[in-house]
Parts: structure tokens; C-alpha cells; sequence
């Protein structure tokens, strides 16, 4: 067996195992509803995440409006702004970005590209589905319960998160922590089942340095998730003990309006390490699927292997291993021991290596490509864009020194949505828009896509980029108004006017996308086999969409690495992996 | 084409941007000149490298734009190339890390000279503690508040008595003194945040944390909450007045001290009682 992935095999090993009979769906329900099949199973993942994600888009146009426009919106309040805040911050990172890259692409593609007929535990792969489900409808029930959802911020910080002064006090902390508790167990059973399948369900010849980078981003992504949510999971549960049964976990002698209330002993800190021990992971979770993802996507577009697939395999592993010893940087000013600065400032300088080299892979995979210009590679040129822009803003966020006088500023939002909202969304859009055909056999309105491409990307742009500046003049994040200062010029509230409409329109263009979605599963034209000409082998299934049971009578033998793009010597410019070596394209012209 | 002249536009937008801001840090009131030039000098590795990617995503996207009769380049690894671009990135990492530790060290190592303060952070007021003539703070402790002690002053501490409290008003300090900040919540976390110092540190109930600076330019300046600490976090506002010598000295002879104002709690109650048994 070649040790070098891009060396072509002309045999491959015989199976190990015999093939497991599926499950096979006998009613409507069992097959669309109660589904044990990943791919209905990552379908009904991203319409849930895309649901509940939409909740958090309107969310953001309201803040947005507060900061725009202060006293204008008579409906929203303080407490108001406050549990939008949290509510948009917690569905982003938590219910829509994870949900979607891990349930929704991860249960879609991992079985068709590692060539596997389905998820190795199908039941419990349908169990995660439901428990997350019920996961975002207990989040969903803190809007109508008395209080209202918490506005505790997402970090959900203690003793405030507890306390009379936070708004949702009452139930919504509760239902949160709840939610929060559920979608772990959820993600835990399908997160098991991803990682199980990759190692244990690949088909013949498709040994691991074979393997997409996509599959590559989700596996690192999800051992990442099955190791740091446990931590969120056990600082969950205390906090809710904490404000439930009276405990002190993170709560020491507190006097709140003048009363002596009953807590003491309890550490406010030690929550935030417990939570940036997962919340640092946690922003990898969502990046490395988009490394993943969008590898493969400039790749294909561009006519052209990845440059330094090797390489990009061990930067996701590197970068995945690190992310475990950098959570501290979110903590430089929370009051800890400040030696902890000089190892956590070293470590997420370093953890910036393997993430450049990431970057130049992509760009130097583009270097004498033969570049088409379609709707993914436009989503994939925005996201190293907005990918770089706001990495290296995380330079300076991560040098302990710097962060002094830029924590807690706007600095850090418009830091966080370029790199970990705009750059992974991006891929997400970019990932729609090229396995749109996969899943639904017609491919999407293209002028409708390039309208959502630009106004999103320079929207986004437009947004964040200036909001950095805001930062550097010490404007701090969760204001809900500015109010008075002798710092802040008149300048800056029209600047914020103006990102307030670029949001809105920005917003509206998501509206474009979504119609797209829908209008073309009935109008769009009609998809050819492997429209894009890729290698991996979703493309190479007998039905497209795939059928249950992805690969019809047999599994597709493996015996290349799924970069064989222009190959020199070879007519078609592809050649997928089930082909042997010294064979042809099947369907290339 | 057209995407080549948008990724240009964005990188040179970007740039010009950053030249014609109008918004940009506040002029320092500080000491703390090497965190803006630590700033200063990230600005100038990572730009450089932002705008040299997007010239060369441009270039790739004008250059190599499909064509039919093209064909991609066939060329998986390269391993000097790889290695050398390792190498490159890790020198600039340790040109930003470098010079960003050493001032770190400056930041945590407070000098012998500095004198210490207070910050009791509370929903939603700031509270402020200066030595007494003792030069030294009383120990406190959240246990200790009552109604006429409400910073939880030690009361069987004698080096507190002389300690000069200020509740809610604003906060003097002398140009050219460094200071230990010493910070402390009753409540939440609050952290004390005056943007042209620069400096910034959480307050933790049920711990001390700390930061130093000297005051190198005299004004007023606002004094923000930068950790969200509940409903009225934005209004949560106070000032902090850098004077000169004999300001500074006038100002504090003017102020209560804790002794003072215990004293003066109790006879305010003991009016109220006499009265009330009238």
C-alpha cells in the first residue's frame, strides 16, 4: 500500500469484515421523521440549525439596531439587549455553527466520502438528532417563561449569571443550562458515531492519508468536541446546582443590595477555565471542518490537488492538540494568575503556525491552477479573506500585553465574527453551494448566488473590518448604550449607523439565499452527474441523489488519493479515487 | 478580472482605511507607551503579510483563470518551499511574541515605589480606598460589610482607620506616582477600565486582583466597567482626576476617613434613636 497519498494503487486489499445489513425505513415516518439514515439525518440537522440560526439573525438585527440607533426603539430595553446578546452568541457558536458542520455536513458526507453505506450506529445517529432537537426547543422555551431567556452574556459568567441584577434570573439561566446539558449528550452520540465510522467503516483501499480533507476537518473537529464539551457539561450542571440547590461551586461570600446572601467558598474563576477549556476548543470545532470543507472545495475549483496534503493533514492534527493548552488567552484580565500569561501567550503564538501554513497551502493551490470562478471557489476566495483578516487580529488578542487594552472592546467582537463567524460561514455557503446538486439533483440559481456571494462578503467586510478601529478607541462589547464619555467622538455613532445598515442588508441577502434554496429544488436546472468533475466519492455514487444505502450492489473500491486533478498525461483532468491506477475517468470527456 | 480588482480594492481600501481613521487609540495617559508600540509593531507584521496574500490571491485569480485549453499545474508537495514558509511565519510569530512577553513582565512586576489603592467594584457604583497617613490599607473582607461599613473595612484593623474612603464620587490620583491598583467586588465580576491608561483587570469577589501604572499627564478621565456585571453594566461609570502635587494634597485633606465615617454613621443613628425616644 503506497505510504505517499498521492501515488495511485492498482489493487487494494481485500475486505476485512462482510458487510452489515441496514437498517431499512418501513413507513413515511421511519424514513423521513424518526430517520436512521445520515444523510436525512444531516438534512434534518442543518434545517434545524438553519431554523434556529435564523432566530439568531433577527436577534442580530435588533442589536444592531440599539448600537445604530440609541433611543429610537422604544422596545428595546436594557434587559432586552442584554438577552439578545446572549441568545445570538449562544445559538451562533452552539446550536447553529457546531450543529450544522458536525450534525449536518459530518452526517451527510462522512459515510458517502470515506465510502461506507451509513453511520456505524444508526439508532443512537438518530437519537442525537432528536435530543438536540429537544435541545433547541428547551432553549427556544426561555422566551415564554416569566423573565424571559438569560442575559447572563454567552459566556454565562457566575455569580452574575445567578443574580437578581441579570435578566432571566428566573427560568431563563435554568433552561439554558438544561439545553445546554442536552445538546451535549445529543452531540456526544453522534460525535461517537462520526469518529467510530471514520475508523472503522472506510472502504477498502481508502486508508486515512487517503482520506478528503473535509472528513480529515471533521474527525479532528469532533475528537476535539467528545474531549472539551464534558467540560462544559460539568460546569453546566454545578451552575445549576449553584443556582437551584444553593451550592457555592463558583460562588464565594456575596453581599448583593446590601443583604449577606448565603453562598461562600466558591470561585468565580474556576468556571471561566472550565469553560474556555471547552470554548477554546470549541472555536476549532468550527474552524477545522471549514478547513476541511474548503480545502477540498479550492481544490476541485481550481483544477488542481492540494498543495501539501501531508502537511495540511498534521496541521489539523497539530492545531487540534494545541487548542487544548491555549484556553487561558480568553482570561488574561480575568484576575488569574498573571505568570499563567507568559505560557498561554506562547502557546497561542505557536498555535498560529500550523494555522498560516494552512493558509498558504490554499493560496499556493491556487498558484497555476486552472481557476473556475464558480459560486463555491467565489465562498472559498471570501473565506481566506475574511480568515486571514480576522487570524491575525487573534496576533494580537493572543500576545497577553496587547490584550490589556483591547479585551473586552469591540476589538474582540469584530475579531470573533471574522474569524469564527464570517470565515466558517462562508465555507458553509460555499459547501451549499457545491453539494446542493448532491442532495437534491438540480444545482442552485447562479445569479441569485453571485447577488448572495458579494453583498455578503463585502457586507460582512464592511462590517467587521471597521469595527476593529472602534475597538482600538476603547469602545468596550455588551454596551447597551454609550451614554456620555469624553473619550468617544460623534464620529463613531455614524460609523455605527453605518454598520447597522450594512447589517440589515446583509441580513436580506441571507433572505436571497434562502429563497434560492427553495426555488431551486423545484426550478433549478437540472444537475448533471458530478457536475464540478471531483474525485471523492459522494460524486461517484450510482444514483445521484444517493440512494439509501449510498453505493447501490457494491462498495466502491479505493486506490487513490482524491487530488488526482490534471494529472500529467491523463485527457480528463480528474480522476476519481475508485479508479485504478493506469485507468480513466469514468463519464470524463 | 473583476474578482482581482475586488480583492485589490479590499486590500488597499484596508490599508487607507487604516491611514485616514479617524477612530484610533486615545492619547495615553500612562506609563504603558510599549503595549501601544507592542500594538504598532503587530500592525506592521501582520499587515504586511495580509496585503502580500491578498496581491498574490489576485494575481493566482487574474493569472490563472480557467481556460479550456489550459491545465492546472501537477505538483503535490514541495518541501523546501513548505519548510521555508514554516520557518518565515515562526520568526515573525517570535518578533510579535518576543518583545509582547517582555512588556508583559513589565505589566505584572509592580515597582517597590508604587503605592496602593483600592477599586470596590458593586452593582452598580465604584467605590475607592486610599492609605491614611499610615501609608497602609486596613485588611477588608465582603463579610465585614454592614450598613455603616459598607466596604467591609476590618474594623479591629488599626491600619484602616486612617484609610480615606470615596463612595461614588470621583477618584484623585497624583501625575508621575506609579500606583498599585489593588481591586476588589462585593457583588459580580466588574473590571476597572479607564481606556487612556491602557490597563484593565477584572474585580473577582472573594479574591485581590491587581495592576500598576503611573499617571503621566494630568485630566479627567472616564472610568468604565468592561466585564458585563448585569443589567445596568453600561451606566456603571465613574471619573478619575490625575492632578498635580498640591491639588492631589488639597483634594485629600478633604477627604473622610474610615474612622470619620463610622463615627459619623453612629451618631447619625444615635440622633435618629434619641430622637425617636422623644
Amino acid at each position: 500500500m503506497a505510504d505517499i497519498g498521492h501515488d495511485a494503487a492498482d489493487y487494494a486489499p481485500p475486505a476485512e469484515l462482510e458487510e452489515v445489513d441496514l437498517y431499512h425505513a418501513k413507513s413515511w415516518i421511519t424514513k423521513y421523521v424518526f430517520s436512521q439514515d445520515a444523510k436525512v439525518i444531516g438534512i434534518q440537522y442543518a434545517l434545524t440549525a438553519t431554523a434556529i440560526g435564523l432566530v439568531a439573525l433577527v436577534l442580530s438585527w435588533l442589536i444592531r439596531l440599539q448600537l445604530g440607533f440609541p433611543d429610537t426603539f422604544n422596545f428595546i430595553d436594557a434587559a432586552g439587549y442584554y438577552q439578545f446578546v446572549t441568545m445570538h452568541g449562544m445559538i451562533m457558536v452552539v446550536y447553529l455553527l457546531t450543529a450544522l458542520f458536525l450534525g449536518g455536513f459530518g452526517n451527510y458526507l462522512i459515510p458517502l466520502m470515506v465510502g461506507a453505506r451509513d453511520m456505524v450506529f444508526p439508532y443512537v445517529n438518530m437519537l442525537s438528532f432528536w435530543i438536540y432537537f429537544l435541545a433547541v426547543l428547551v432553549l427556544v422555551s426561555s422566551w415564554f417563561l416569566p423573565g424571559g431567556p438569560t442575559g447572563a452574556g454567552w459566556t454565562l459568567y457566575p455569580p452574575q449569571a445567578i443574580m437578581q441584577g441579570t435578566p432571566g434570573r428566573e427560568w431563563g439561566i435554568i433552561m439554558m443550562l438544561l439545553s445546554l446539558a442536552l445538546f451535549i449528550i445529543g452531540f456526544t452520540m453522534g460525535g461517537l458515531n462520526y469518529v467510530v465510522t471514520i475508523l472503522q467503516a472506510r472502504t477498502r483501499g481508502m486508508t486515512l492519508m487517503r482520506m478528503p480533507l473535509t472528513v480529515w476537518g471533521i474527525f479532528v473537529a469532533t475528537i476535539l468536541a467528545l474531549l472539551a464539551f464534558p467540560a462544559l457539561f460539568v460546569g453546566a450542571i454545578m451552575m445549576l446546582l449553584d443556582r437551584v440547590l444553593g451550592t457555592s461551586f463558583f460562588m464565594p461570600h456575596i453581599v448583593e443590595l446590601g443583604e449577606h446572601l448565603k453562598y461562600g467558598g466558591g470561585s468565580p474563576i474556576l468556571f471561566q477555565h472550565l469553560f474556555w477549556f471547552f470554548g477554546h476548543p470549541e472555536v476549532y470545532i468550527v474552524a477545522l471542518p471549514a478547513f476541511g470543507i474548503v480545502s477540498d472545495l479550492i481544490s476541485t475549483h481550481a483544477r488542481k490537488n492540494v498543495f501539501g496534503y501531508r502537511m495540511m493533514v498534521w496541521a489539523l492534527v497539530a492545531i487540534g492538540g494545541l487548542s487544548f493548552i491555549v484556553w487561558a488567552h480568553h482570561m488574561y484580565v480575568s484576575g488569574m494568575n498573571p505568570y499563567f500569561g507568559f505560557f498561554f501567550a506562547t502557546t497561542t503564538l505557536i498555535i498560529a503556525i500550523p494555522t498560516a501554513l494552512k493558509v498558504y497551502n490554499w493560496v499556493l493551490t491556487l498558484w497555476k491552477g486552472n481557476i473556475r470562478l464558480t459560486l463555491p471557489m467565489l465562498f472559498s476566495l471570501g473565506f481566506i479573506v475574511t480568515f486571514v483578516n480576522g487570524g491575525i487580529t487573534g496576533l494580537f488578542l493572543g500576545n497577553v500585553v496587547v490584550d490589556v487594552p483591547l479585551s473586552d472592546t469591540l476589538f474582540v467582537v469584530a475579531h470573533f465574527h471574522m474569524v469564527m463567524g464570517v470565515a466558517p460561514i462562508m465555507v458553509i455557503f460555499g459547501a451549499i453551494y457545491h453539494w446542493y446538486p448532491l442532495m437534491t439533483g438540480r444545482m442552485l440559481h447562479e445569479g441569485m448566488g453571485k447577488f448572495h456571494f458579494w453583498i455578503t462578503f463585502l457586507g460582512a467586510y464592511l462590517i467587521y473590518f471597521p469595527m476593529h478601529y472602534l475597538g482600538f478607541l476603547g469602545m468596550p462589547r455588551r454596551y447597551f448604550e454609550m451614554g456620555e464619555t469624553s473619550f468617544v467622538p460623534e464620529s463613531a455613532a455614524t460609523l455605527n449607523e453605518f454598520i447597522t445598515v450594512t447589517a440589515l442588508i446583509v441580513g436580506f441577502a441571507q433572505m436571497v439565499f434562502l429563497f434560492n434554496l427553495y426555488w431551486s429544488r423545484r426550478n433549478g436546472i437540472v444537475a448533471e452527474k458530478n457536475p464540478w468533475h471531483a474525485n471523492s466519492l459522494e460524486w461517484q455514487t450510482p444514483e445521484m441523489p444517493p440512494g439509501h444505502g449510498n453505493f447501490g450492489k457494491e462498495l466502491p473500491v479505493v486506490y487513490r488519493w482524491p487530488y488526482d486533478y490534471s494529472v500529467p498525461g491523463v485527457e480528463a483532468d480528474f480522476i476519481p479515487q475508485n479508479v485504478p491506477a493506469g485507468g480513466t475517468a469514468t463519464g470524463a470527456e | 478580472m473583476f474578482v482581482a480588482i475586488i480583492l485589490i480594492l479590499v486590500a488597499v481600501g484596508s490599508v487607507l482605511f487604516h491611514l485616514w481613521s479617524p477612530w484610533w487609540s486615545t492619547p495615553i495617559a500612562s506609563n504603558w507607551g510599549y503595549i501601544d508600540d507592542t500594538i504598532d509593531l503587530t500592525f506592521w507584521i501582520t499587515g504586511v503579510v495580509y496585503i502580500l496574500i491578498l496581491f498574490f490571491m489576485a494575481y493566482c485569480v487574474w493569472k490563472f483563470q480557467y481556460r479550456e485549453d489550459r491545465r492546472a499545474d501537477y505538483e503535490p508537495e514541495n518541501n523546501k518551499l513548505e519548510w521555508g514558509l514554516t520557518i518565515l511565519t515562526t520568526l515573525g510569530v517570535a518578533g510579535m511574541l518576543a518583545p509582547g512577553l517582555i512588556v508583559w513582565n513589565d505589566f505584572i512586576t509592580v515597582p517597590k515605589e508604587a503605592t496602593a489603592f483600592e477599586v470596590v467594584g458593586q452593582q452598580w457604583a465604584w467605590n475607592y480606598r486610599l492609605p491614611g497617613k499610615d501609608g497602609k490599607l486596613g485588611t477588608a473582607a465582603t463579610q465585614n460589610i454592614t450598613d455603616e461599613n459598607p466596604l467591609g473595612i476590618n474594623p479591629n484593623d488599626p491600619s484602616g482607620q486612617d484609610d480615606v474612603l470615596i463612595q461614588s464620587e470621583d477618584l484623585h490620583l497624583e501625575v508621575g506616582k506609579p500606583v498599585k491598583v489593588l481591586m476588589r467586588s462585593i457583588d459580580v465580576l466588574h473590571d476597572f477600565y479607564v481606556p487612556q491608561f491602557r490597563a484593565k483587570m477584572d474585580m473577582v469577589p472573594g479574591t485581590i486582583t491587581y495592576f500598576w501604572m503611573t499617571p503621566t499627564r494630568t485630566g479627567t478621565f472616564d472610568v468604565l466597567c468592561a466585564e458585563l456585571c448585569g443589567v445596568a453594566h453600561h451606566a456603571m461609570r465613574s471619573k478619575v482626576v490625575v492632578d498635580n502635587a498640591s491639588d492631589y494634597q488639597t483634594w485629600l485633606a478633604e477627604q473622610e476617613t474610615f474612622a470619620q465615617s463610622i463615627a459619623e454613621a453612629r451618631n447619625k443613628t444615635k440622633t435618629i434613636k434619641t430622637l425617636a425616644s422623644k
